[in-house]
């Protein structure tokens, strides 16, 4: 039991890396990775928002959305099948914990809510989020995997753009050539990331 | 030398600024403050009067690896006639041929033959490392107007030593472009860059052809009727790995008997064994280390550290040995010997440009570099061998590891100065 969960946890964050194996979230990865106390802070909302939204939406899609899932309201229901509503309700909950959460910063952390700017509210529409509940649906995952796979996958990704962060830190004092500044120098060093977590392919605990 | 100062003024007119070949500049200041002294000195305000310039800092790292470029060779043609002698065939092609023409014979004992075979294959291997890898720091230097550093003279000495010995020489030339545009001098050249620019062109092969590159089996230039172009077996490493669970027993599967018997401690501390051509040595590389740390040149915490976070992690390891895996319980000074770990922990971890560069921070990164090396070896079945991507993973993690070296360094600071 423990040993899957772990497995799961391993896979979630390294093997299969949200942003630097599926490419996903890449819009705020590639914004929001100027300065590590910013990205640490998005990285953290990230965490949080997977963490509460994919198991949330497990739990609507197995007793909601599935095939005979609504059998449990009554026995007439057994043969709806509502699945092709799962983009719009998972949509919905996931905006609804990033309401949640900016919020929570606008109200307890002002100057972190201000650096965040657009981003915040936009992690409603980042990939790695949704992306985050359709694999979810995808894999049949329990509620409990789902913990730890949004959970997994939120450290996955908040280490992606933490470490992103500090070695762009570093590249202001590197002489880049001008066609390359800025995101196309990003763009690379992603790249050489994907490079380094490909060390973790092939783990099997 | 008077002479060669004299031929070196005469042709600097021509690339100083206004004469015929002022954007070439580059081009003759590389050879110029390679024998000489620059006489350039730094015109802003402050001054920092050391002896141990760039360039002398990198020499002394290529003259830290003068041992292992000695065992590479040696043990090369080691490799090849210990083959031949267990009854493979020598390779047809030009470098069997030098050897009969030089009247030496295939004999694993004689060192001369042993090092003149394997400089056949390691010095062809290093002239197109420094031809391609050369021409393309050239061409930045010129087109960007930067100098040429020395930098890439360490480069192109680390990059051959961790390829193995029948790679094809094509693969040289693609793996130090890589290596050098796109790990260092896109980001501005020597000093800018984020990850080692060998082990960046070394992980490129690894994962762009992996036929020939990969570390479960070795490069010995030998044929055998079933592989007439060169011949490969197993590295220690990849003998372990592969081991199979004992059918029906819960017993711990011990690693080391896989290479019991056919490789000694010894031998593999002393680099008598295969492997890429110059990393199976550990104990040139403690020569090597010895060299860096005397000099201050490469860092002792990192090396100390990686040791210690090998030895922790090993000793961990080993006691959750299991039947189905035989890497968990190959003890520690194993460990330190086997595959590239000497070599990539003296070398390449220690790099002052992508390693961590405050010492607090060196400890955190060395030790990580340890343990991660040795976790990719024993539970990662894809890769038998996991110094190199400990590093490279290590290396994107260093920058941030500072950050917060100095973020703690600063409250530390305030916190002492508060009142």
């Amino acid at each position: 039991m423990f040993e899957d969960y772990l497995n799961l946890a391993v896979k979630a964050i390294f093997i299969e890396n949200m942003a630097l194996t599926f490419f996903l979230g890449m819009c705020s990865f590639l914004a929001v990775s100027k300065k590590v106390e910013t990205a640490v802070g998005l990285g953290l909302a990230v965490i949080f928002v997977l963490t509460v939204t994919v198991p949330a939406n497990n739990l609507i899609q197995t007793y909601l959305l599935n095939e005979g899932a609504l059998a449990w309201i009554s026995p007439e229901f057994a043969g709806v099948d509502l699945t092709f509503l799962n983009l719009l309700c998972f949509i919905g909950t996931i905006a609804a914990m990033v309401q949640l959460v900016e919020m929570t910063t606008d109200r307890f952390f002002p100057a972190l809510h201000a650096t965040l700017g657009i981003f915040l509210p936009l992690i409603a529409v980042n990939c790695a989020i949704l992306g985050g509940s359709l694999f979810m649906v995808e894999r049949d995952y329990d509620f409990g995997e789902s913990v730890v796979f949004g959970l997994g996958n939120g450290i996955g990704w908040f280490l992606a753009v933490v470490a992103l962060a500090s070695i762009r830190e570093r590249l202001r004092y590197s002489n880049v050539p001008h066609g390359l500044r800025g995101l196309g120098m990003t763009f690379v060093i992603t790249g050489l990331m994907a490079f380094g977590f490909m060390a973790f392919g092939g783990i099997q605990l | 030398m008077k002479l060669l100062r004299r031929i070196l003024d005469k042709q600097a007119r021509h690339f100083e600024p206004g004469g015929r070949f002022e954007r070439f500049y580059p081009l003759y200041e590389a050879p110029d403050t390679f024998l000489y002294t620059p006489g350039k000195t730094t015109t802003g305000a402050a001054h920092v009067r050391d002896a141990l310039d760039l360039k002398r800092l990198m020499m002394t790292v290529v003259v830290a690896l003068v041992p292992c470029v000695l065992m590479a060779m040696w043990n090369t043609g080691r490799q090849i006639h210990v083959a031949v002698a267990g009854g493979a065939a020598p390779l047809a092609n030009w470098r069997t041929d030098a050897m009969e023409m030089l009247g030496l014979s295939f004999d694993a004992s004689s060192l001369l033959a042993n090092t003149v075979h394997g400089a056949l294959y390691y010095v062809p291997v290093l002239v197109v490392t420094f031809a391609v890898g050369g021409a393309w720091e050239g061409l930045f230097a010129v087109v960007r107007r930067h100098d040429v550093n020395e930098g890439f003279l360490v480069t192109g000495m680390l990059f051959p030593l961790v390829l193995p010995p029948t790679i094809p020489l094509w693969q040289v030339a693609v793996g130090i472009s890589f290596g050098v545009v796109v790990g260092k001098e896109i980001f501005g050249g020597t000093g800018y860059n984020v990850l080692n620019p060998a082990l960046t062109a070394r992980v490129f092969l690894f994962f762009a052809y992996p036929a020939q590159i990969s570390g479960d089996a070795v490069w010995i230039a030998a044929g055998t009727s079933s592989a007439p172009d060169g011949y490969s077996g197993a590295t220690a490493l990849g003998e372990i790995a592969v081991l199979e669970p004992v059918e029906g027993s819960d017993a711990p599967l011990d690693g080391l008997s896989a290479i019991e018997g056919k490789v000694s401690w010894m031998q593999a501390f002393l680099g008598d064994i295969p492997g890429s051509m110059g990393e199976t040595s550990a104990l040139a590389c403690l020569i090597g280390a010895a060299i860096l740390i005397a000099t201050g040149i490469g860092s002792w915490r990192i090396m100390v550290a990686a040791t210690a976070g090998t030895a922790a992690i090993s000793l961990l390891l080993n006691l959750i040995a299991s039947p189905t895996n035989a890497m968990l319980s190959v003890p520690f000074h194993w460990h330190l010997v086997l595959g590239g770990w000497a070599f990539g922990i003296v070398f390449m971890a220690t790099d002052p440009v992508s390693a961590a560069q405050t010492n607090r921070g060196r400890y955190i990164y060395g030790f990580l570099v340890g343990v991660l090396a040795v976790l990719i070896r024993t539970i990662n079945p894809a890769f038998p061998e996991g110094v190199m991507l400990g590093i490279l993973f290590m290396n994107l993690f260093a920058p941030l590891i500072d950050h917060y070296v100095l973020k703690a360094n600063i409250k530390r600071r305030q916190a002492r100065y508060a009142q």
